[in-house]
């Protein structure tokens, strides 16, 4: 049962009356427009392009050819252009402030990588071209495999899995394809048919083992926020083929007991799956493969300053053990003395790669702008990186604990700190509240209400890229909106936001009843169509 | 009626018991606004995944509380999840169970060892 103690729906109506704001004629905010659908925008006779009418011999669709209007919406080109801007400004982005979502690592993007990746050798060339022909790429895809093994102490990785989850996916899926080389595979006599995860676990671990056929099974946490040896010793067996293991785990906090952990999942005949997510806290200065773990996906997004989103795809390369390297999947980057090449089939060295991840090589962009951050920070530059980002969760856990509550105020957190709403106790404010206050005072919210484990959970990793200067100014409106809710001011919290583009969001209403489908509401629109 | 420490109720009748979560449990959930429920004819074991209740932010497992065999489910939830905040011990009924071996009811709580039990969450 899960009781993380979260509203979903408004409980002040939000209307005018509790409005700080007097309410525009036109429903504008300053100079933020009310932005409309584009569909609602401009009519349906207009195009922003001068195009000559094709003309077409012959058609194969014979009666399937359409001949009514296909109803997209005409806008000129400063229509269009202004629609979209306008849309992004209400966005929040890394580049207009701080973001700080626990487990998300939201530093930020580096200009430089955006040169590196824009140079035309690497963004204007094709997966099908001759592989002569793109030698440089081949190179920086070996070397950035090379530095990723070097950080984590592993001996292989497959760079092609496109997102921390689909590194999940890949790294069960080798985890599957060495239990069956072993006689263990799901369809056996024996089945090793389980995966453990702790109950702090990002959604993504038991959404994967389930997706990949595994059974799922929680292992409890001890009240200081870490895996309970104990009951993992008792969960494990014959039956179990892995363990997933954040580490640093969801709630901010190193897994202290991961070599025992290790140690006992090897002795049961399972394997380690450690998720990387948090991998920004102890880059350079813990090396995985040291403690014990088989698989590992590093989000290229995260750790090494990629775009989350937005600028393209996300990138989740998986390192391998010893032991389930040989399942890789394909391509292999293999080079000899006439260069580099790739090894596309199951064959050679490659004979038991369980399959493929994508239909070429990965995300050569993210590819090229993250080995453009490791090579201007440098071995010293990223160990400095997990020890920054350390000491600014730290300092910020320091300095809101003289109005919040931290869930383990025992010793230092690592990368992100991790709140509950325990001081909200008799305020009538929820962490929720709390949130879309913030939201009022020009700073985007901390993860809400995850871990699972920590009632009314409030996460925060501010990561290294944060000046002590920004890190203050966050603090500051923190500890300011706390007092208010101490002192009595339900009002600002409930009704908030008052100054976001819109007010507090029915989420229930909008998961009860969704409208997926824009329909046309003005009669000449519709007697286009 | 009886209750489980998973927050769930069973009223029987007969062989036949109605099983649904509690009011508790509906409090905590918050807003439901999915429910997967069993197929008739399901067989059930104690202690297995029976049902799903997803609220806006969350799915949470329901699992048997006795074995038996689904004999017939509350259809009116797929259309009107939000009986289950509303009734959740009447009208917002999950499924009826005939029961396997209906002395295993005893082992359950009744409403008193069960407000005793949620007093101690």
């Amino acid at each position: 049962m899960n009781s993380v103690g979260r509203p979903t729906r408004p409980e002040t109506a939000g209307g005018e009356a509790n409005d700080y704001i007097h309410p525009t004629l036109t429903g504008a905010r300053g100079l933020l427009q009310d932005e409309a659908l584009i569909f609602e925008l401009g009519g349906w006779d207009k195009t922003g392009v001068d195009l000559v009418d094709a003309e077409l011999d012959a058609s194969d669709l014979g009666d399937l050819v359409r001949t009514d209007p296909i109803g997209l919406p005409g806008l000129s080109e400063p229509e269009a252009m202004r629609h979209y801007v306008r849309l992004s400004q209400k966005n929040h982005a890394i580049d207009l402030a701080l973001y700080p979502l626990g487990s998300c690592t939201m530093k930020h993007n580096p200009r430089l990588n955006e040169k590196a990746a824009r140079m035309p050798g690497f963004s204007d060339i094709h997966p099908l071209q001759p592989v002569s022909t793109v030698q440089g790429a081949l190179q920086l895809m070996d070397r950035l495999a090379h530095w990723l093994k070097t950080l984590t102490g592993m001996p292989a990785v497959a760079l092609t899995p496109k997102a921390g989850a689909h590194g999940e996916l890949c790294g069960l899926l080798a985890i599957r394809a060495a239990h069956r080389a072993a006689g263990h595979g799901l369809q056996s006599e024996h089945p090793r048919n389980t995966v453990l995860t702790p109950t702090s676990a990002h959604g993504t671990n038991p959404a994967t083992a389930a997706f990949v056929g595994y059974k799922v099974e929680e292992i409890a946490q001890t009240a200081d926020g870490r895996v309970d040896l104990a009951d993992l010793e008792k969960k494990l067996g014959p039956h179990v083929a892995a363990i997933m293991v954040t580490n640093p785990n969801t709630c901010g906090l190193f897994e202290r007991e991961v070599v025992e952990i290790a140690r006992l999942t090897h002795e049961a005949g399972a394997y380690f799956y450690c998720d990387g997510a948090n991998f920004n806290a102890i880059v350079g200065r813990v090396r995985p493969g040291d403690l014990g773990v088989d698989a590992m996906h590093i989000n290229l997004h995260k750790t090494f300053s990629t775009p989350h989103g937005g600028g393209g795809p996300g990138a989740g390369p998986v390192v391998l053990s010893e032991a389930l390297a040989r399942f890789a999947p394909t391509p292999w980057i293999v080079h000899d003395e006439n260069g580099f090449d790739l090894a596309e089939r199951a064959e050679g060295p490659a004979a038991e790669a369980f399959g493929r991840m994508c239909a070429f090589h990965g995300q050569m962009g993210m590819f090229v702008r993250a080995y453009a951050y490791m090579l201007s920070h440098g071995a010293d530059g990223l160990r400095q990186v997990a020890e920054d980002a350390v000491l600014n969760a730290n300092y910020l856990k320091a300095v809101l604990s003289a109005e919040m509550s931290p869930a383990f105020p025992e010793g230092p957190c690592m990368h992100e700190a991790l709140f509950d709403d325990a001081w909200l106790d008799g305020t009538g404010v929820t962490t929720l509240d709390f949130a879309k206050a913030m939201i009022d005072e020009g700073f985007h919210p901390m993860t809400m209400y995850f871990p699972l484990v920590v009632h009314g959970a409030m996460l925060i990793e501010p990561t290294e890229t944060e000046s002590k200067a920004e890190l203050d100014r966050f603090a500051d409106a923190l500890l300011k909106l706390a007092r208010a809710a101490k002192a009595g001011d339900v009002e600002r919290f409930k009704g908030a936001p008052y100054h976001a583009p819109l007010r507090r969001l029915d989420e229930t209403l909008a998961a009860r009843k969704p409208r997926l489908r824009w329909t046309p509401t003005d009669p000449a629109k519709i007697a286009a169509e | 009626m009886r209750f489980t420490k998973d927050h769930e109720w069973i009223e029987l009748d007969g062989d036949v018991a109605t099983v649904g979560i509690t009011a508790y449990a509906a409090e905590q959930l918050g807003d439901v606004v999915f429910v997967e429920l069993p197929g008739v004819g399901k067989a059930l074991k104690t202690g297995e995944g029976m049902a799903v209740v997803e609220s806006v932010k969350a799915a949470s497992d329901v699992y048997a509380p006795l074995d038996g065999e689904v004999t017939a489910i509350n259809d009116a939830l797929s259309g009107n999840p939000e009986t289950v905040n509303q009734a959740p011990e009447t009208d917002g009924w999950f499924a009826k169970v005939k029961v396997a071996d209906t002395a295993a009811l005893d082992a359950l709580m009744d409403r008193d060892a069960y407000e005793a039990f949620l007093a101690t969450l």
